[in-house]
């Protein structure tokens, strides 16, 4: 028998961070080993972005609008796509281990559910950076739009989106781990409900009074905001900024706070070993 | 036996779910450095106690302490020395088998990573099949994967629930041998919920039997046997399983006193 010597481990800090590094390195062989998965996450996000582009290209003759601002509708459905990918991430990496019947082993071992939730943010992070990377590269190559024309401003909008997208995805996997995979389809389609309240579109000021309300509730609505003022004004509202990141902390916090009491129900109801396909 | 002997601990321990009462109040004690065997029929509790032991199930009352920490408040200062095999979870199925380990070593924190998954790998003959990914690995193939994974990182109790299901009796047999091997080395303490009777008479010092979430008997199997007045502990199994076994206990008692 190999390995009689007795086993060294890390402990404290460096343990934590391998247990992150591993929810990280078990949906990283998946991904950057698949090419079809990696084409499949830019493929979305690219052919939304080719058709508000041609649409750019078609009505901007015609528009003063779109011949100040050509890159709006392009700007904006990138963006989207980063609040998308953002919730998406969070929430397949928790379904994947439920299709692989791998709860089980991961919360018998020393990872704790902050230490999984940061790999699971890791992984929005790449899958977003993947996604919306892939569909930038051809928005600059086909249609000369750099995203990075919107300039710092643009750090801002994306991580305010990504943050509000990792919220939705905690309290989607809270979701799925309390209701089981019969619910997935809530992970795929919880982000459109925002879609009309977020204005990616179109100013928030069209909404009817009443909706306006709920929309300034999101960070989301706060983002393409400013994302408007950057583009047609050259301005950067800070005080869209503050607002969003705020709404962002409190979301955070009740996404995170759903996620572990869907953990606490698992473990009271004896779920965690026997969930799966 | 004081409870320093004991790697495992459970007192009045029951677990409910709503009005069905899976385990009912169970108490016992498992000696540091051996093997013991839970068993019991389908739906007996053998699982919901093995859930309980490693954290993933709340009790509803009672206490279980494994290596003196109580689970599951304290389950993250004792996990690192723990580990466990189940029927009930698998591991990711396009990950191949060295991926899939490298990742387990991660999250037990072992330095030289590497090194330990090699000589893994030589104990449960997994160097072949390192680089195959395990969802194309054949039933017995993935059990003895998740061996390899329950004793990555060398635990000091280890709770294998029907650890050698779908095993081959050949393969079934080395696996058997690696654990006794295993446990010589590392003193390490076991706990087994098994069907194989034949696997509970070669390895286990102690049996706890389990019924409708009670523990109806307990004892090494020899004493079981003689007990019951039986030759093997399938039929003591089978005594217990299907009621009466406790008045055949009492009957072969009396025997032996008047003899």
């Amino acid at each position: 028998m190999k390995g009689t010597a007795p086993l060294e481990r890390h402990t404290g800090a460096a343990a934590s961070v391998r247990r992150v590094r591993a929810v990280l390195r078990r949906h990283g062989y998946l991904i950057l080993k698949s090419w079809t998965r990696i084409v499949s996450m830019m493929y979305y996000p690219t052919v939304t972005m080719i058709v508000w582009a041609f649409l750019t290209l078609y009505l901007a003759p015609t528009n003063n609008f779109l011949k100040d601002a050509p890159g709006f509708f392009i700007g904006a459905v990138l963006l989207w796509d980063v609040l998308f990918r953002g919730q998406l991430g969070v929430s397949l990496t928790f379904i994947e281990e439920l299709y692989a019947r791998n709860l089980g082993n991961l919360f018998v071992s020393p990872l704790t559910l902050p230490e999984y939730i940061a790999g699971q943010l890791s992984m929005s992070v790449l899958r977003a950076l993947i996604g919306v990377g892939g569909a930038c590269l051809f928005a600059f190559l086909l249609f000369r739009f750099s995203i990075f024309s919107l300039g710092l401003p643009l750090i801002a909008f994306f991580a305010n989106l990504l943050v509000f997208g990792w919220a939705i995805g905690l309290a989607m996997s809270g979701v799925i781990l309390r209701l089981g995979l019969g619910a997935e389809e809530f992970a795929w389609a919880a982000i459109f409900v925002l879609a009309p309240v977020s204005g990616v579109y179109y100013p928030i000021a069209v909404l009817p009074s009443w909706l306006q309300a709920i929309a300034w509730g999101t960070p989301s609505a706060h983002v393409f905001e400013g994302m408007r003022g950057v583009l047609l004004r050259g301005t950067f509202g800070w005080d869209h900024f503050w607002v969003a990141a705020g709404l962002n902390l409190g979301y955070l916090v009740l996404g995170a706070s759903a996620f572990a009491w869907a953990m606490r129900h698992a473990r009271d109801h004896g779920t965690l070993l026997q969930m799966g396909e | 036996m004081t409870p320093s002997d004991s790697a495992i601990v459970v007192a009045d321990l029951s677990k409910s779910y709503g009005a069905i009462e899976a385990v009912r109040g169970i108490s016992f004690a498992v000696r540091r450095g051996t093997t013991t065997a839970l068993l019991g029929g389908n739906g007996a509790g053998k699982t919901t106690t093995l859930s309980m032991l490693l954290g993933v199930l709340t009790p509803t009352a009672g206490r279980a302490t494994v290596l003196g920490e109580e689970m599951p408040a304290y389950r993250h200062r004792v996990l690192p020395r723990m580990n466990f095999t189940s029927p009930y979870v698998d591991l990711p199925k396009r990950l191949t088998v060295r991926e899939n380990l490298a990742v387990f070593a991660d999250l037990y924190g072992l330095r030289r990573p590497r090194e330990r998954i090699a000589a893994v790998a030589e104990d449960c003959d997994l160097v072949d099949l390192l680089k195959r990914p395990y969802g194309n690995l054949s039933a017995g193939q993935r059990t003895r994967v998740s061996l390899a994974k329950a004793v990555l990182n060398e635990p000091d109790v280890l709770l294998l629930d029907e650890p050698t299901a779908s095993l081959d009796p050949d393969i079934g047999d080395r696996m058997r041998t690696y654990l006794e091997r295993y446990q010589h080395r590392t003193g390490c303490t076991m706990l087994l919920a098994s069907h194989h009777m034949g696997e509970v008479e070669r390895m286990c010092d102690d049996v706890i039997m389990l019924r409708a979430g009670a523990v109806v008997d307990q004892g090494a199997p020899r004493e079981l046997i003689a007990r019951y007045g039986r030759d093997t502990m399938e039929e003591v199994f089978l005594d217990i399983a299907r009621g009466g076994g406790e008045e055949r206990a009492a009957g072969a008692a009396a025997e032996e006193s008047t003899s």
